[in-house]
């Protein structure tokens, strides 16, 4: 007879066979006998967080650096409740976790006892699905398809809730099974005929764009690279989503910077005029489309997609092509180089003209904004910092606000999974435990928050977990006292009442540090920022960095509420003539 | 506040809405009708009625049977978001003018009152199948099958005949024919 293995070892002995070398948890009650056999498993390190919800932005940003599934493991009651930010947030975004919860023991399911709460009915509608596991022979298949469910298809958060008793009880151990479809469901559901469909609106169309989003970084990095063989096998110009940065060079002349409510004028220009629009993983989401009627009202649309209930969900499509996007790029590489050999050349001249007015929308730079000499304008300190850190391969993860669409707009990205940021749910608090989940995923590479002062006060706890685990992340704050996003909305849509939007008594973030035992370095004038940024790039510990901001700076272009993409708002017209341009920048 | 500037878009579309039956395949595991409802609760699509039960004892597979009603690109959102379920095998969509499919609810009737009055409800229900389940000297429980607007206009009729209690079933739905949905 096999050796009968506890729930508890069983949890750890599938985590060994899904190659699982971290988990990021906090213990209690109902997870004491997992926790009891972790030391047993020396395969699998636990990166002890100070909040749960801190757990699940770490495993959430281990795993969109590393394209593994994050692991989480956390308690009942509160422990579950504290993670449901994060579930939804990957749930939003796509990203593969699972996650371990403790249950009181099933004789008291129901009881209302000590840090009970349903947390299968709470995470129902924030993971792909979940399970309660209530037989111990249930169990190791279920956490094997729990890996499963989290990385195939489109990527997304699970959860098994183990109650306590089924920790304790024993049974034999069952490897994954191989061929384990899903009901029967594959992924692509595409044939030969739509990608001939795709080539020919291709060499028919004269004024194409590429809109590329999370899906292709979701694909892996094949994907990326074949999306840039056939970006320059086409000649057309691209366009990505905030979740699509770094899967084609931001600073490769056929890019044309991000897209949306922040999105470049280029940008957003060219998805209102072109004649065939190319959406490869990405979801026509409100942040993207602006006013759904009057959104590219002259093209032909073709999405790709794995996720075929993202098909006409918004937008309707003349082309749907449900499949993965390495699959669908890759055939439609090889139809391309069949059929048409020689497309670059016989279709520079009909985008020609396309490309002199893209060039026209370009030349207003409308990423540009008014220079300082007395403040750090916050634009300027992220291009100081992508300047001081390009050639590093650095990952960057952010907060949710301005400081998030000024790093999406003046930081480039050149590969994929170096770009870590809250899209779907956009959750205050996402970036430093994301750097913590991505510096041990990475422990050598250079990690850096681009943080809000507010947003980063939210999950600040885990500063003390970087301590612990000697991770050196940098925490670039960009404080300019105010939530910055929503004093801009109440300064242009609201009347200037800002209304609860500047935080009146901040910590001094540099003192902050030192209570935390890691580095603190503030900058407050331009002159000093570049040797700033590169005593923290000097320095091998944690580093908060309190960067003092210009505080009214608002974030530019934008498409204002219920406008189509071809109505930005530049910036403040008034000033325009002191625009100064990108190299003049470097001056101040 | 319907003119507030930071409302990102408002829509102002109106769609006609069709009425289709949804039958759907599932697992028959712990909250798998929960996952089917929060779905359907959790995007704000309608559920006007529903009936489910457990179909295949061996391969415990149950049949889910939805009427709702939306536009034609909701109801298509329904049907692949449904499909994305874990527990669900697939997903039949019918328009509820469709000939090719019958649909049948069921309905109880409590009927209290003098024998004329019991005969006088006994014959209003004629068309609808109607099978007496229970009598005794002052009651009746008449039990009909019909679609569910002749279920809505009998409950009416049959007030003045001393309808006191009325049960009825969601709608079920099966194809004519030999074929049947894959």
């Amino acid at each position: 007879m096999s050796k009968l293995y506890s729930g508890a070892e069983i949890v750890f002995k599938c985590m060994e066979d899904q190659n699982v070398d971290h988990i990021f948890g906090y213990p209690g009650g109902a997870v004491l006998p997992i926790y009891d056999e972790l030391q047993n498993f020396k395969s699998i390190k636990h990166v002890l967080v100070r909040h749960e919800q801190g757990a699940g932005h770490a495993a959430e940003g281990y795993a969109r650096s590393s394209g593994k599934p994050g692991v989480i493991l956390v308690t009942s009651g509160p422990g579950a409740t504290n993670v449901v930010t994060a579930l939804t947030d990957a749930y939003m975004d796509s990203i593969p976790l699972v996650c371990i919860s403790g249950q009181v023991p099933t004789h008291l399911i129901g009881t209302d006892a000590f840090q009970e709460c349903d947390t299968t009915g709470i995470t129902r509608p924030c993971t792909k699905h979940n399970w309660l596991v209530k037989d111990i022979n249930d169990l190791a298949e279920t956490i094997h398809k729990a890996f499963e469910v989290a990385t195939t298809g489109r990527p997304g958060p699970v959860l098994v809730d183990i109650p306590k008793d089924i920790q304790f009880q024993k049974t034999n151990y069952k490897k994954p099974k191989k061929e384990n479809k899903l009901n029967g469901k594959s992924h692509n559901h595409f044939n030969k005929n739509s990608i001939d469909q795709l080539i020919d609106l291709m060499s028919k169309s004269s004024k194409p764009i590429f809109y590329t989003g999370g899906g292709v970084i979701n694909s892996g990095p094949k994907a990326s690279e074949l999306l840039r063989e056939l970006v320059y096998a086409t000649g057309f110009p691209i366009t990505s989503t905030l979740q699509g940065l770094g899967s084609f060079p931001g600073d490769d002349n056929q890019f044309l910077g991000m897209l949306g409510m922040h999105g470049t004028y280029e940008a957003n220009n060219a998805m209102h005029d072109c004649d065939l629009m190319i959406n490869i993983g990405a979801r026509f989401d409100d942040r993207i489309t602006g006013k759904i009627d009057e959104f590219s009202p002259k093209s032909k649309k073709v999405h790709i997609d794995i996720d075929p209930s993202s098909i006409n969900k918004n937008v309707k499509v003349d082309l749907a092509i449900v499949g993965d996007v390495k699959t669908v790029l890759s055939s439609t590489l090889k139809s391309l180089k069949q059929k048409k050999s020689k497309f670059l050349k016989s279709n520079k001249q009909k985008t020609s003209k396309w490309w002199e007015k893209i060039q026209k929308w370009r030349s207003v730079r409308s990423l540009d904004y008014i220079g300082s000499e007395e403040t750090i304008k916050p634009q300027y300190a992220i291009e100081r910092l992508y300047e001081l850190t390009k050639d590093k391969d650095s990952y960057i993860t952010t907060e949710v606000g301005q400081h998030q669409m000024w790093a999406a707009q003046h930081y480039k990205f050149n590969k994929p999974n170096r770009w870590m940021t809250s899209g779907g749910l956009g959750t205050m608090g996402y970036g430093l435990p994301a750097a913590v989940g991505v510096q041990v995923a990475h422990p050598k590479k250079l990690v850096i928050d681009i943080a809000g002062e507010a947003s980063v006060l939210m999950t600040i706890q885990e500063m003390s977990t970087a301590v612990q685990y000697n991770l050196p992340i940098k925490i670039f704050i960009l404080n300019n006292q105010y939530m910055g996003m929503v004093r801009q909305w109440q300064e242009l849509l609201h009347d200037k009442n800002y209304s609860e939007s500047y935080t009146a008594a901040l910590p001094d973030f540099v003192k902050l540090a030192e209570a935390y035992n890691c580095v603190g370095i503030r900058a407050k004038t331009p002159e000093e920022l570049d040797d700033k940024i590169i005593e923290m790039l000097n320095t091998d510990r944690p580093v908060i960095f309190d960067c003092m901001v210009d505080k009214v700076e608002n974030c530019f272009p934008m498409i204002p509420s219920g406008k189509p993409h071809n109505q930005m708002i530049l910036g403040p017209k008034d000033q325009e003539n002191k625009k100064i341009t990108g190299k003049g920048k470097s001056l101040v | 506040m319907p003119n507030s500037k930071s409302a990102y878009s408002f829509s102002n579309k109106k769609e006609k809405f069709d009425t289709h039956i949804i039958v759907v395949w599932v697992d028959n595991e712990t909250g798998v009708l929960a996952r089917v409802v929060g779905l359907f609760s959790g995007r704000g699509y309608n559920i006007e009625s529903l009936a489910v039960a457990q179909v295949d004892e061996k391969l415990k597979i149950s049949r889910i049977t939805i009427v709702t009603t939306g536009t034609p690109q909701v109801v298509n959102q329904i049907k692949l978001q449904l499909r994305k379920l874990v527990p669900v095998h697939k997903v039949a969509d019918f328009k509820r003018e469709d000939k090719a499919v019958i649909f049948k609810e069921m309905a109880l009737f409590k009927i209290v009152g003098p024998n004329n009055k019991l005969e006088g409800a006994l014959k209003a229900c004629k068309k609808y199948n109607p099978v007496i389940l229970d009598k005794t000297k002052k009651s009746n429980v008449i039990q009909i099958t019909a679609l569910r607007r002749e279920i809505d206009k009998m409950s009416k009729d049959l007030k003045k005949f001393g309808l006191v209690s009325v049960s009825r079933t969601g709608a079920v739905a099966m194809t004519r024919g030999a074929d049947i949905f894959k």
